[in-house]
């Protein structure tokens, strides 16, 4: 199983072990292929699209592909940066994402990847939905808004074996994610904390946490999001 | 050759994005000598007098006068630049676009919690006042934008790199510590 195979990723010469995805094998070579549904640990969902690459000619999304011996990947061609970009550019205009409002502004990895793909302004037309917001439990302030439905916290936020997050249907105009406000409550601060942590963007915020540090130093600030895999 | 012209108004915005343009300190004097300034807050002149070059605009219209004012600054400036969070998407007066526009009055003339007297119950309904619009509109939904430069305010240096960029024609540099939404 843990077998060591040969893949190439835009030509590189890439190690990794037999069943890794393509995304982590990336990562281990010192590649960045942009996600923001992938999270480390949880079981991958290829909900965002945006870690796409191409196998063989064809789309994948690189998060829950495994990489397979011989393997050729290509990550970083026009058309695929293209369609990033282009994703991105939608999720800004489908949520109410107020950057300069936003207590997770400069921690954001919508807007990490916003500033890495130098977008100025998207070419699709606001939205401004009104999704409501759920401010009712004890630590947790919930604003579907700025949900852009990776399903990172219906994957990854559960309490007692329970999941804290769920959509509120299978599809459809009104499909978001609802929090469950009574088990949401008996979360620890901490928990709510990495609950915020597990959301890329601010639509999971933790009460009483805003603005807890100052403009410079948020992680985004100085290095675009994924140069801590590039200068590894 | 004459110099080109500036021309820069605030709409639905803070004058933060004019502050953040008096942040580029000494080098407003290398500006005044590569450019002129028209209609602008900067100079005090109200109405265009000529035909200018680029357009400054920032704030998002959400009312008919930021719509005149919008219109009238695409008739008369060549380039138009979007600057900042509220001209390129609302910014924070958009964040009533999911209000409806009569609950946005009452709160602000007569239920808000820092509405002094008003015991008239007077809501501001004057015909020389603007109309206030159904919602907060970017720039360019209402006339064509040329250039954007987002931030809020935008980074000196992003306004300063973007004009001499449009005023020599050379290529324009981006820093990655320029380009911020906040």
């Amino acid at each position: 199983m843990n077998e060591k195979i040969k893949i190439h990723i835009d030509g590189k010469e890439c190690w990794t072990t037999n069943g890794t995805s393509i995304i982590d094998a990336a990562k281990e070579n010192g590649i960045f292929i942009p996600s923001l549904c992938h999270v480390d640990g949880i079981k991958p969902a290829g909900s965002c699209r945006i870690c796409n690459v191409q196998v063989n000619g064809r789309n994948m999304t690189a998060c829950s592909t495994p990489a397979v011996d011989g393997m050729h990947i290509e990550s970083n061609i026009p058309e695929l940066e293209e369609m990033r970009k282009a994703i991105i550019e939608i999720m800004f205009v489908a949520g109410n994402h107020f950057c300069p409002a936003c207590e997770k502004s400069g921690n954001c990895e919508l807007q990490a990847l916003g500033y890495r793909y130098q977008m100025m302004v998207p070419r699709f037309p606001y939205e401004f939905p009104e999704k409501g917001v759920n401010a009712d439990s004890k630590y947790i302030y919930h604003d579907r808004n700025r949900c852009i439905m990776c399903k990172r916290c219906v994957r990854g936020v559960m309490k007692d074996g329970k999941h804290v997050f769920a959509f509120n249907s299978r599809g459809g105009e009104n499909l978001h994610i609802e929090l469950d406000t009574e088990l949401a409550s008996q979360l620890t601060e901490a928990e709510a904390l990495a609950a915020m942590d597990i959301c890329p963007v601010g639509a999971i915020l933790k009460k009483e946490r805003g603005y807890y540090q100052p403009i410079g130093e948020r992680k985004y600030d100085k290095e675009p999001i994924g140069s801590e895999i590039e200068n590894k | 050759m004459s110099k080109p012209v500036v021309a820069t108004t605030s709409l639905a915005g803070c004058f933060g994005c004019h502050m953040s343009l008096l942040d580029i300190d000494e080098r407003i004097l290398e500006l005044i000598e590569l450019v002129e300034f028209n209609k602008s807050p900067i100079d005090d002149i109200k109405t265009f007098t000529k035909h200018c070059d680029i357009g400054l605009i920032e704030g998002g219209c959400c009312n008919s006068e930021n719509i005149h004012v919008l219109k009238d600054f695409r008739k008369n400036c060549t380039i138009l630049v979007s600057l900042g969070e509220c001209a390129i998407m609302g910014g924070l007066p958009a964040l009533r676009n999911g209000i409806p526009v009569e609950e946005c009055i009452r709160e602000a003339y007569l239920d808000g919690p820092t509405v002094g007297l008003n015991k008239e119950q007077i809501l501001p309904n004057d015909d020389e006042l603007p109309m206030i619009l159904d919602k907060v509109y970017p720039c360019h939904e209402i006339v064509k934008i040329d250039y954007y430069l987002p931030g809020c305010a935008p980074r000196a240096d992003l306004i300063w790199n973007a004009l001499i960029a449009l005023v020599t024609g050379d290529e324009l540099k981006l820093p990655y510590e320029v380009v911020k939404f906040d």
